[in-house]
């Protein structure tokens, strides 16, 4: 169970743009070993999504651009790989679901359709044993009357059941790596845990690996097993859910913890803030990135961004400022830090 | 028939919904003839004191965003009564409802659609004291900087546009324009739904505040049950458009009794990884409102489904927790 099936080192993905030269993702590292789930958790613009379709190589085209770093499937490296190549293993070796299962999913086309496409594309066999095993697929992915469903239309379907064609595509070719970008955000939390509770029972099955990509720590926190922070294209925090749950020791990661309303949060008592908002891609700070909105900020922070470092065994945090956090945390000081402020 | 408890039964509410219906025709056929109704909202009950919060809370399609609509009278409802300080105004023509939709307003999911992009912010802030012809130039011009300043939003956003903000701030500019002629109650339709989590906050803190500073009651519509129950007094729980229960935030969180509360409850992600989740996983979709099913429309989905669930409706019943469901009902 500790075989590495997916190492990213220091990946750098840049989009040219009108105003110039983006980084979306810069230098990003973090590995998955087999049978594990890893979370990426993040807002929206950290870069979590770009990450995702860099692994697939699928950025836009040609805007979206690998400049740096590489992508290591089970030591083979994808990122300099003919795209001819490339397809042999999406679908085949990496699957692949998105937030949204009406976009990936083609209107004009039946589900038997689509789901067997991806079967023949990767199989020598015959139509007919690739319909079955479309079949089988709907089955173990919880469908009723999977022999029926074939013959119909995305439209036909609820967006839970659509999500479920979603997956039983993906992982039709029994792939080693699941990369899930967002696969409940657009459900209902009924819906979502249904989602979630497939996906972990088909992981078990497989035996494969996943990458879960989400904002919502709760999810994270229930399904993974280890988590990357990722902060405006840059990993803030990684570890094991434990350690970065019970012991965050990047202030973003902290903030976010705090911020969230739980259950048991008094009602309308003052939730913790982090003030202001995360900076434009084209103007990022030169020191740390996280610098306009930390509590703990000194002059040191504005000068270079933080390289990421291991302050306890795979606990990496990347913070100038972590141990000071650290002794504000044990001292009991928690949240006294983040004050609210008008956002300017 | 019962209804949701008030808290101090000496004080009058400012809200009263009366058995409320919106049943939208469907059109079918090519002669596009009405054969059905989407009962999307179906015979509601709830009070609303001043000053306080009701959340609303349920799946997408329970009619949730239908109901927080026929309050503000964006929509003309089928049946009913909405009682607004002891008006009727559930019938209301434009011309009489004119004085009420001051007292009343709407906070929308998505600020980008519901601010005119072609406006700038001082415009859009303008633009209510216009409507109802309050004022002159100079006090609307001092009433804008005062709003942007009261949600946090610095004075020279007067002429800046809509696309210029991030989605936290112009939720900030729709919150400034619902309270830009002192209403009463405002309607939340998932204020804070497309938001990032850490703005999400920033922003209920906000709307905690203006409630505190200018005692605004709250409908607050939303689907994330842990941020209801945070701003909310009380919690009403919507499943195919009837309230199936009802009561305060920390008991209805505490001792759910509907078997949906309690599989709503069980099925939100805990953000603490020592959670261990029991988890009553739902089977199946939300039934069409087009086509119910009979008897209690959770039977479809109910772990415990009974042999009278399904042949008959069962009604909200109880004092301090009201509950729709055939578990509590007492036999006669």
């Amino acid at each position: 169970m500790s075989d590495v099936i997916l190492s990213v080192n220091n990946l750098i993905t840049e989009f040219s743009t009108d105003e110039g030269r983006v980084r979306a993702v810069d230098d990003v590292s973090f590995s998955i070993k087999e049978g594990e789930t890893l979370g990426i958790v993040g807002e929206s613009g950290c870069g979590k999504s770009v990450t995702a379709l860099s692994i697939m190589r699928l950025l836009p085209q040609p805007i979206g651009q690998i400049m740096g770093g590489e992508i290591l499937l089970e030591g083979q490296n994808l990122v300099d790989l003919p795209l001819e190549q490339m397809r042999k293993i999406r679908g085949a070796r990496i699957g692949m679901v998105f937030q949204e299962p009406m976009t990936a999913l083609n209107p004009v086309h039946t589900i038997g359709r689509q789901l067997t496409e991806v079967i023949l594309l990767h199989k020598k066999i015959s139509k007919d044993k690739a319909l079955r095993e479309g079949i089988e697929m709907l089955d173990k992915v919880g469908i009723p009357a999977p022999d029926i469903r074939m013959t119909e239309y995305p439209h036909q379907l609820s967006g839970g059941m659509r999500q479920r064609v979603v997956i039983a595509m993906a992982l039709a070719c029994q792939p080693k790596l699941l990369i899930a970008d967002e696969p409940t955000t657009a459900l209902d939390v009924t819906i979502q845990a249904q989602i979630l509770e497939l996906i972990k029972d088909l992981q078990k099955q497989m035996g494969m690996s996943v990458v879960l990509i989400t904002h919502d720590l709760g999810v994270i926190a229930e399904t993974s097993s280890s988590v990357v922070v990722m902060y405006a294209g840059k990993v803030a925090e990684r570890g094991s859910v434990y350690d970065v749950f019970d012991r965050p020791s990047h202030p973003y990661t902290k903030g976010l913890l705090e911020s969230i309303p739980r259950l048991d949060t008094p009602p309308k008592s003052k939730l913790t803030i982090i003030p202001g908002m995360v900076p434009g891609l084209l103007d990022m700070p030169k020191g740390c990135r996280f610098e306009n909105r930390c509590p703990y900020r000194k002059d040191s922070c504005l000068v270079a961004p933080p390289a990421i470092e291991a302050i306890a065994k795979e606990h990496d945090v990347a913070c100038y400022e972590w141990q000071e956090l650290k002794r504000n945390t044990v001292a009991g000081g928690d949240s006294a830090n983040f004050k609210l402020s008008a956002v300017a | 028939m019962s209804v949701v408890p008030l808290q101090a039964k000496s004080i009058d509410p400012i809200l009263s919904v009366r058995d409320l219906k919106m049943h939208f025709p469907v059109k079918e056929g090519i002669f596009m003839r009405t054969g059905k109704f989407n009962k999307a909202v179906d015979g509601i009950n709830f009070d609303i004191m001043p000053g306080e919060t009701l959340g609303l809370v349920g799946e997408s399609g329970c009619g949730k965003s239908t109901l927080g609509r026929c309050i503000a009278r964006l929509y003309q409802p089928t049946a009913g009564e909405i009682s607004f300080e002891g008006t009727d105004i559930a019938t209301l023509g434009r011309k009489d409802m004119m004085p009420f939709r001051r007292d009343i307003q709407m906070i929308f999911q998505d600020p980008m659609e519901s601010l005119n992009s072609r406006h700038t912010v001082g415009q859009i802030l303008e633009e209510p004291f216009q409507v109802h012809n309050i004022g002159d130039k100079a006090y609307r011009k001092k009433r804008v900087v005062e709003l942007l300043d009261l949600v946090g939003l610095p004075a020279r956003s007067v002429t800046r546009y809509p696309f210029e903000f991030s989605g936290g701030q112009r939720q900030r500019i729709g919150i400034a324009r619902s309270i830009a002629l002192n209403p009463k109650l405002i309607i939340c339709d998932e204020p804070v739904s497309a938001l990032d989590v850490s703005i999400q906050s920033q922003i209920l803190n906000l709307l905690i505040d203006l409630q505190k500073e200018f005692k605004l009651s709250y409908l607050f519509i939303a689907h994330d049950l842990a941020v209801v129950k945070h701003i909310s007094d009380r919690i009403a729980i919507m499943y195919l458009g009837k309230i199936v229960e009802s009561g305060e935030g920390e008991s209805i969180y505490r001792t759910a009794r509907h078997p949906y509360t309690q599989s709503l409850i069980s099925a939100i992600p805990v953000p603490d990884p020592h959670h261990v989740a029991h988890r009553q996983i739902l089977v199946g979709d939300v039934p069409s409102p087009i086509n119910p099913p009979s008897g209690c429309t959770f039977h479809t989905r109910c772990p415990k489904v009974m042999d009278v669930c399904k042949e008959k409706v069962p009604v909200l019943n109880g004092d301090e927790q009201p509950v729709s469901c055939h578990l509590y009902e007492q036999p006669n």
